[in-house]
């Protein structure tokens, strides 16, 4: 059997680190192949190689059988092989037809023929199924569009191999099926597919083969027909993967938190939360479910101080903390994990140690009399990386260069540390893999069962009802209901997130 | 490994910069028709050749490491201050008032000169800083504004009020000077004062404030994540401020150097001293560093008065050191250029 690509034993080093160790990479003509590994185990490294941007130390690369060297990417391009990167490479206020002929115009006397080329980008279109308007704006179209915008433009380029570098991450997950679709569709039509992902129920579902790599090292290739989810995420991880997440009935105490009749308005002055009631006790996980955009974010920036609260009050441990400035609120007995962990979390510039006393570098004894005491600051940042399993070359290698899982790691380290009563974790598992989400997930636990109380936002409904100990639904600014995750269901939640009323009777959200 | 590397590469740049703006600058000078052998042996010989060169080298080079100071301060701190220019002049002026309407003894007077000249370039810093601060008003449009306010509002207060013969103020009291009898002497006769000493301080100050004390880890902070430093709460607002203060502080310090020390009064300036533009370049070059800022300073201060040699040694007009120095900026500024260029020498190297 003919593989289109072959990568043989690549080893790719980057200074102290080596990326790619052994790896190989065989790819049948015709098939939707799965690339699986964590977060920094190096499948982006790998690509990059395939792509021409970089060169692997050792290694070949066959291409149709043929031996090849792909020294940049315009090799890679006319050897067929194209990309649809994560973050799209699109000019927003061009038309999709625009973006993609850039660079490949076609001319007549001259001028650009957009009118052909619109054509053409449409027949190519309808032939996958990609129902992409030629005309239309790229910042009109939707997140999902502007994906197959980009998978138009590897095709119009002639690609035969499309590398899909973690394509869901941006998707709804009516998108996410909608593109499964589309990849089948290349496939049948004899394109051959490298998905880049970390997410097992996508291989599971529109893959024929997976290559597993680990750390850097690859582990080998299976068929999936023939795997589960729990033998991949062992491969993956390295071990076995608990999926349900262990933990004790919660034992709930005294009220931390409470929250009466509180109206934030959003940056159009409209009220986002409007007249929200909520109470969270010590010892408890307090999930959040709703669709995005019923005032989740506009809540916790109102509780954390980052936006003023029209109306109600926000009492932590019964101090009335109302618009209170952020610092306040945190030396109260807040943490918080924020939902952007690279706009609010972390000073992407400053070193992993020196993120890890955003919130404590003015107090003793990471300073005195306004001198910072270095020592005592990167003590603690050797602890945290020690403690939470933070996987960073040192101290001293900058938050930007961390892979997104140990970057949230150090977030929660740093917000764990200073021990508060209660801990919002927006968002706390976006994007990562499982091993970093079953650390997280423990973490959360751990906490609730030291007593604190926890507030989950999430919108992974699987996550709120995993660890969550009650549910609270969120619909327009309002509470309008909270559910037992050991008696709710899917269904359930779905149709109270859509602003359904609840099914059964009886008040449960009174009686706690 | 990486640390050592990108250390390494900080320095390269810069190095590789100047040597390759002196080699194009010596390419043009052959195609103007000059010796360029003997046009940067006067050159140098300008820069170290006597005591008196070497003096006005130094001197030159003090109000450029103070400019060039508050220019990176800023920039650490996420802003942009182009109004350096401005603020030396505010700070030129009252350090002279202050110089010529006091009667103190010398140990009071001449710091109270420099701080008064301090305190108002930080005060025409703080108002840029300010608009920024409540009203998002972008600093580089405001800086640049106050640059010509101070100029003409300099120049009228001057003429209104502290007019002496030859279109200038009065000399200041010799308490306020930093002029130095001493140091005149052992550099035959330069105009060297002890300004060099109020720079490098000057230096090792903003190295403390920014990598040692809170103020600058919040400052710092706040230049590189605004939103970030607000969850964590710094106050954003009052750090903006306080950046343009501090670095217009250190501009207000370079006008001092003139005022106090070269001249020992302040001219009507028709047209901005370029001092406080020079500071963007001597930043530059020396990668917003206190130790590469001083020798940036050392090094733009010793091409302006080597070319005064140049000129009259060699006959090659001081223009081409403009250029000299022009070229050096760009190949700074073009620092992806020099990277290609180490990373295609140093791959060759290895296969």
């Amino acid at each position: 059997m003919e593989y289109v690509i072959e990568m043989r034993n690549i080893r790719k080093e980057f200074p102290g680190i080596v990326a790619n160790d052994n790896v190989t990479l065989q790819v049948k003509k015709g098939e939707i192949h799965a690339l699986l590994g964590e977060n920094g185990a190096g499948k982006s490294t790998l690509m990059n190689v395939l792509f021409g941007l970089y060169q692997p130390e050792q290694g070949e690369i066959y291409v149709k059988g043929k031996p090849i060297s792909i020294t940049d990417p315009n090799v890679a391009n006319r050897l067929g092989i194209g990309m649809v990167h994560q973050h799209f490479m699109l000019v927003e206020n061009f038309t999709v037809t625009e973006n993609i002929i850039l660079g490949k115009e076609i001319t007549t006397g001259g001028r650009v023929d957009l009118k052909k080329a619109a054509k053409e980008v449409k027949a190519l279109s309808d032939r996958y199924g990609l129902s992409v308007d030629p005309n239309a704006k790229i910042e009109n179209i939707s997140v999902g569009m502007q994906q197959r915008v980009e998978i138009l433009k590897t095709l119009y380029r002639g690609a035969e191999i499309l590398i899909f570098d973690e394509p869901t991450a941006v998707l709804t997950p009516q998108e996410i099926h909608e593109l499964m679709e589309i990849m089948k569709k290349l496939v049948a039509e004899g394109k051959s597919i490298i998905l880049i992902t970390h997410k097992l129920k996508e291989i599971m579902e529109a893959c024929d083969r997976c290559t597993v790599i680990r750390r850097g090292r690859g582990i080998g290739t299976v068929d999936v027909a023939e795997t589960n989810p729990d033998k991949l995420a062992a491969m993956m991880v390295g071990r076995e993967v608990n999926f349900k997440v262990d933990k004790t009935k919660a034992s709930p105490k005294q009220t931390v938190l409470k929250i009466e009749g509180l109206v934030v308005e959003d940056a159009r002055k409209v009220p986002a939360v409007d007249g929200l009631n909520l109470e969270i006790k010590a010892g408890e996980i307090l999930g959040i479910a709703g669709v995005d955009g019923n005032g989740q974010t506009e809540l916790l920036e109102a509780i954390t101080g980052l936006r003023k609260a029209v109306k109600g009050t926000v009492e932590l441990n019964g101090k009335n903390i109302t618009n209170h400035k952020p610092r306040r609120v945190t030396e109260a007995g807040l943490g918080h994990i924020p939902q952007d962990r690279h706009k609010h979390g972390l000073v992407l510039d400053f070193s992993i140690g020196t993120n890890m006393v955003l919130q404590t570098y003015y107090q003793q004894p990471y300073s005195k009399h306004k001198i910072l005491k270095f020592p005592a600051i990167y003590d603690k940042a050797n602890q945290l990386i020690k403690e939470f399993d933070v996987r960073t070359p040192s101290e001293h290698t900058l938050a930007r260069a961390l892979s997104g899982g140990n970057q949230q790691k150090a977030i929660i380290a740093r917000e764990v540390d200073r021990s508060p009563d209660f801990l919002i974790a927006a968002q706390p598992t976006r994007g990562l893999d499982v091993g970093a989400i079953e650390f997280i997930h423990s973490k959360l636990i751990q906490e609730r069962d030291k007593g604190k109380a926890v507030l989950l936002l999430s919108f992974e409904l699987d996550e709120v009802m995993n660890v969550s100990d009650r549910i609270a639904v969120i619909y327009e600014g309002k509470i309008v209901a909270i559910v037992d995750p050991k008696e709710t269901t899917e269904q359930e939640l779905g149709l109270l997130m859509a602003g359904g009323k609840k099914q059964k009777a009886g008040d449960r959200s009174e009686s706690r | 490994m990486n640390l050592v590397k990108g250390r390494l590469f900080h320095i390269l740049v810069p190095v590789v910069s100047v040597l390759l703006g002196l080699l194009i600058g010596g390419i043009i000078m052959l195609v103007s028709n000059y010796n360029p052998v003997s046009a940067y042996a006067a050159l140098i010989d300008g820069i170290f050749g006597n005591g008196y060169n070497l003096g006005e080298t130094i001197r030159a080079a003090s109000p450029l490491i103070l400019s060039g100071l508050a220019v990176a301060f800023a920039f650490r701190t996420g802003l942009f201050n182009i109004g350096v220019e401005g603020q030396l002049l505010v700070g030129w002026l009252a350090s002279v008032y202050v110089g010529i309407h006091f009667d103190l003894p010398k140990v009071i007077h001449l710091p109270f000169a420099i701080l008064a000249g301090a305190a108002a370039g930080a005060l025409w810093g703080v108002i840029p800083g300010i608009l920024k601060a409540k009203f998002k008003v972008h600093e580089v449009i405001t800086t640049i504004m106050m640059n010509y306010i101070a100029l003409y509002a300099t120049n009228g207060i001057i003429r209104a009020y502290m007019l002496a013969p030859g279109e200038r103020t009065k000399d200041i009291k010799e308490s306020a000077s930093l002029a130095s009898p001493w140091l005149q002497q052992i550099t035959e006769f330069s105009r060297l004062h002890y300004g060099i000493v109020v720079a490098i301080l000057a230096a090792v100050i903003m190295w403390f404030i920014l990598w040692k004390t809170t103020t600058g880890y919040e400052l710092r902070a706040v230049g590189f994540n605004q939103h970030a430093s607000q969850y964590a709460g710094i106050n954003v607002s009052k750090n903006i401020v306080l950046a343009m203060a501090i670095s217009g502080a250190f501009a207000g310090a370079a006008g001092t150097m003139e005022g106090l020390g070269t001249y020992q009064y302040m001219t009507i300036n028709n047209a901005f001293t370029g001092v406080g533009f020079d500071g963007i370049a001597v930043s530059l070059l020396g990668a917003n560093g206190s130790v590469g800022i001083i020798i940036a300073a050392l090094l733009f201060g010793g091409l302006k008065i080597g070319s005064l040699t140049m000129q009259s040694a060699a006959g090659v007009p001081t223009e081409l050191v403009g250029i000299v120095i022009a070229l050096i900026i760009f190949f700074v500024a073009s620092s992806y250029l020099i990277r290609w260029l180490t990373n295609r020498f140093t791959k060759g190297g290895k296969i």
